[in-house]
């Protein structure tokens, strides 16, 4: 868990499987503005979560302004009209409660979560940065080098960051998600406060955003208080979204990152479909299915092969989200070798895993085995409002409705090894395989060389 | 699957649960199994899951300084082969009921971490699994040799990395000869000198029941949970209560160290060995540190680093109780070209707190934070059972959580320029700073 505003990247939902919650109490309306709202009762803790969700991500970037997305999260802290900068952290420190942001590639999302009393402070806050954010050039001068300190923690001194960094804009040519949620260096470099002041105009708007509200609360006196805060802001024209689609992989793609690190790592994805209509779709379940078979749990085929068996990684994964709201996604395994092994010899491995699965199929014990994971995992995340809430604002952001949630422990399960066998064998093929690879360099402590190139301001 | 991290201390974990308060008051119940094991239990229904934490006074700091290590491997091994099931056998049982078990390891504890379903068949399958790893260890020879191989690769990553190594070498110059500077001293070569007697002698050694702590939490019984633990606690080794720990000596002069590093951040931390659980200085130093950099965007820390300069991402301070002394640590990570610039701001920020104190209107802030926030502490099973580990653990008083809110508001600003001037010597703090292109060399 980070600690400070943050960004996240797609893949860090990976491995989170979503699944159904407490139905019966959950509400949604909508503002004569467009602000939808969703309330999810449950009064197990006097506490409430607030989350307001941007449709706006790295999705909706252009070159040249890489993470301005990030960059305006990062400014929404600091200051509006009536509240100056720093003020809203210490507003709602005051009032007993924490608060935060994340930025993905398809989303923004800002969040709070207090004793449940505090519900219309964090309410009010949230409405007046939706419309009333000053963006000044002096908070905007110091706010940037924030987050170019945040690209070089996060990115630049990271050997695997860097790897999946670069593995992104290789298995997407076209698609915005190419690009890094956290921005290029050069486009932070020379970003300014217009581009922030664009892209706060183009997409804060209530039309563009949803409120989840999960906690103690009564669903009607939560409409009541979003009414009070949000109905008088106003509905914008949104920007067009044109439809952006990565055209067919026609054989294989590799890059190679050097960077100083002890480890080879590699990161190998094949472009795989994401959910698009969740009534009918079969094959993103299947995939999801695979993932568990592959990397559910410590016993799961990665890691009892690999780590366990032949020994021929120190430690592997594999995973698949089947939702995006750019309707692109990627069946993703990864790992560092064994010293002596190198990551061709792992990256063979992976592919002999995959090859397994096409050919044999998955077993009936080990499809019951992750059905067992979902449905459990189903119940322990009732013990996270935070999470809760995530899921609700994650689907509904994505074009999804919540409900869809309901019957995904159905789905899963009824899922049979030939459809998992099927998908791998329609998508896990070479053609569609992009292969990344850090090449570790080592460390010379006498390098004086300067380090990157020279920055001119 | 948490190799590469087991053996990083659970500083941020630990750091989350410096404070709460209460006023939704948790029923504690609290007995002693009959061979001596304590067990601390929080009945609710509202969920069907029972969450169990089993914990041992068998952290790091028990470690031999040649065989560093041994404690994370020892904790390690347990679940990877126990009573004839091998590790495949144990993920498979657990995975089969959708269960999870976890674990941690710290400087003076060594936990397991069970979530079952409360369903009949699913938690006895969980149960019994989990009863196995704590009570019949195997520690498999071959097994063994395939882990110590892991960890010596990761070792070696981290040996690259500045975080990793800011951190290990902070613990061992902050603690010198003290047996808390040992999870800073696990190298590829006290990982090698590990063998499978020594994990069966630590285990025998430091996993009686008169060591253990168990904490229970979710949907079940009083009646059920008494018969969980003796389970839990029945056939484990006949050992005496551990030795406390030996006491922490302050440093007598500022010791700084410089490693270069070709990143484009400097990683920079300082630190002085800072209090206990139940320390009587806790709430000062607790509540100062919340406006010193403990406090995330209000504290004067983040302020001065970075909402004025734009020096860093992240800054903070933070106090881990243990056992013994556990560290005051500030932390940050910038551009190294501004290191400097930003170090001295860091001890300027903090010259000005030892020496002007906290203000009333930051006192009160921070109060109205750390009271008003105490529902968010305990808003699930996971985070209550941690709080009912820890306080058995570190044998705190029953009422802790009851009591908390009472003792943070009693603090005023002349208790915390006192507590914090009494306990850290800012003329002798330890300071890393990892990156640059400096000849590595003590100052």
């Amino acid at each position: 868990m980070l600690i400070r505003r943050w960004c996240w990247v797609l893949g860090m939902f990976l491995g989170l499987v979503f699944s159904a919650i407490a139905f019966a109490e959950t509400h949604e309306f909508k503002l004569d503005n467009g602000l939808r709202i969703i309330v999810q009762e449950d009064h197990r803790s006097p506490v409430v979560v607030a989350q307001v969700w941007y449709r706006a991500g790295s999705l909706d970037e252009v070159n040249g302004k890489t993470g301005v997305a990030h960059v305006l999260e990062h400014m929404m802290f600091k200051g509006t009209k009536k509240i100056k900068a720093g003020q809203f952290s210490r507003l709602i420190a005051a009032a007993g409660g924490r608060e935060n942001a994340f930025t993905s590639n398809d989303n923004t999302t800002y969040f709070q979560q207090l004793e449940k009393s505090q519900l219309p402070l964090s309410l009010k806050l949230e409405a007046d940065r939706m419309a009333n954010l000053l963006l000044t050039e002096e908070e905007f001068s110091k706010e940037i080098k924030v987050v170019m300190e945040e690209r070089r923690w996060r990115t630049e001194d990271k050997p695997q960051s860097k790897v999946n960094e670069q593995f992104q804009s290789t298995i997407y040519h076209v698609h915005p998600y190419a690009r890094p949620v956290i921005g290029w260096m050069n486009d932070l470099e020379n970003m300014t406060v217009v581009d922030a002041r664009e892209w706060y105009n183009n997409w804060y708007a209530p039309n563009n955003a949803i409120l989840v509200v999960v906690g103690d609360v009564n669903a009607q006196e939560v409409l009541k208080l979003a009414k009070q805060y949000f109905d008088s802001i106003k509905s914008r024209v949104l920007p067009e979204r044109k439809p952006q689609v990565e055209p067919e992989q026609k054989g294989e793609r590799r890059v190679v990152v050097k960077a100083q690190a002890k480890l080879p790592y590699v990161l190998m994805g094949y472009h795989v479909p994401a959910l698009n209509d969740a009534e009918k779709d079969w094959e993103p379940y299947a995939l999801e299915i695979l993932a568990g078979v592959l990397d559910g749990n410590a016993s799961a085929r990665l890691n009892q092969s690999l780590v366990r068996k032949s020994q021929i990684a120190v430690d592997v994964s594999a995973g698949y989200s089947m939702i995006s709201r750019g309707r692109q996604a990627t069946f993703e395994l990864d790992g560092t070798p064994s010293e002596g092994k190198t990551a061709a010899e792992l990256e063979a491995a992976l592919l002999q895993e995959i090859e397994k699965i096409k050919q044999s199929g998955v077993t009936e014990e080990e499809l019951q085995r992750v059905k067992a994971q979902v449905i459990a995992a189903d119940v322990y995340q009732r013990d996270s409002m935070f999470y809760q809430a995530m899921q609700i604002g994650q689907l509904e952001t994505s074009g999804f409705p919540w409900k869809i949630l309901k019957d995904y422990p159905a789905r899963l399960a009824a899922v049979t090894s030939e459809q998992v066998q099927m998908a791998a064998k329609k998508y896990l093929t070479r053609d569609n395989l992009t292969v990344a690879t850090l090449d570790p360099q080592p460390i010379d402590p006498n390098d004086k060389t300067p380090k990157g190139k020279p920055h001119v301001h | 699957m948490c190799t590469k991290y087991f053996f990083k201390n659970l500083l941020v974990a630990a750091s989350l649960l410096i404070g709460l308060q209460a006023q939704a008051a948790v029923n504690i119940q609290h007995w002693q199994t009959s061979t001596g094991a304590e067990v601390y239990f929080v009945e609710n229904h509202d969920l069907p899951i029972i969450d169990i934490s089993t914990s041992f006074a068998a952290g790091s700091a028990r470690d031999e300084k040649a065989k560093a290590g041994l404690a994370g491997i020892a904790r390690h091994l347990m679940g990877l082969g126990a009573a004839g099931l091998s590790d495949e056998d144990i993920s498979k049982r657990i995975a089969d009921v959708g269960a999870v078990i976890g674990g941690e390891l710290d400087a003076d504890r060594a936990g397991f971490k069970l979530r079952t379903l409360s369903s009949a068949r699913e938690r006895e399958q969980a149960l019994d699994t989990y009863i196995r790893i704590l009570q019949q260890p195997d520690f498999p020879a071959e097994v063994l040799e395939r882990e110590k191989a892991r960890i010596v690769a990761n070792l070696r990553e981290a040996a690259t990395q500045p975080e990793s190594i800011s951190s290990k070498v902070f613990m061992k110059a902050l603690y010198g000869n003290h047996s808390y500077a040992l999870e800073g001293s696990v190298e590829p070569e006290t990982v090698a000198a590990i063998k499978r007697e020594d994990l069966k002698k630590f285990y025998s050694t430091y996993y009686g029941a008169k060591n253990a702590v168990v904490a229970l939490m979710g949907d079940v019984s009083r009646e059920d949970a008494a018969k969980i633990a003796e389970r839990l606690t029945s056939s484990l080794p006949d050992a005496p209560k551990a030795n406390a720990l030996p006491v922490v000596t302050y440093p007598t002069q500022a010791y700084e160290q410089r490693i270069p590093h070709p990143a484009s951040q400097s990683h920079i931390l300082l630190g002085y060995p800072g209090m206990k659980r139940g320390d009587a200085d806790y709430f000062p130093l607790y509540v100062g540190n919340y406006i010193l950099g403990g406090g995330g965007f209000v504290s004067r820390l983040t302020e001065e680093v970075r909402e004025k300069r734009g020096l860093v991402y992240s800054v903070y301070s933070y106090f881990v109780p243990m056992a013994e002394l556990g560290p005051f640590q500030i932390g940050l990570q910038t551009k190294t070209e501004q290191a400097e610039d930003a170090l001295k701001l860091v001890r300027e920020t903090l010259d000005k707190f030892m020496s002007g104190g906290v203000t009333e209107a930051e006192l009160t802030a921070a109060k109205q934070n750390i009271i008003g926030g105490f529902p968010l502490r305990l808003d699930s099973n996971s985070e209550i059972l941690d709080y009912i580990s820890m306080i058995g653990f570190y044998r705190l008083p029953l009422t802790y959580l009851d009591d908390f809110n009472k003792q943070v508001s009693k603090v005023t600003t002349a208790q915390i320029k006192d507590a914090f001037n009494r306990r850290i010597d800012t003329r002798k703090l330890v300071t890393v700073i990892v990156g640059g292109d400096q000849i590595s060399g003590d100052k």
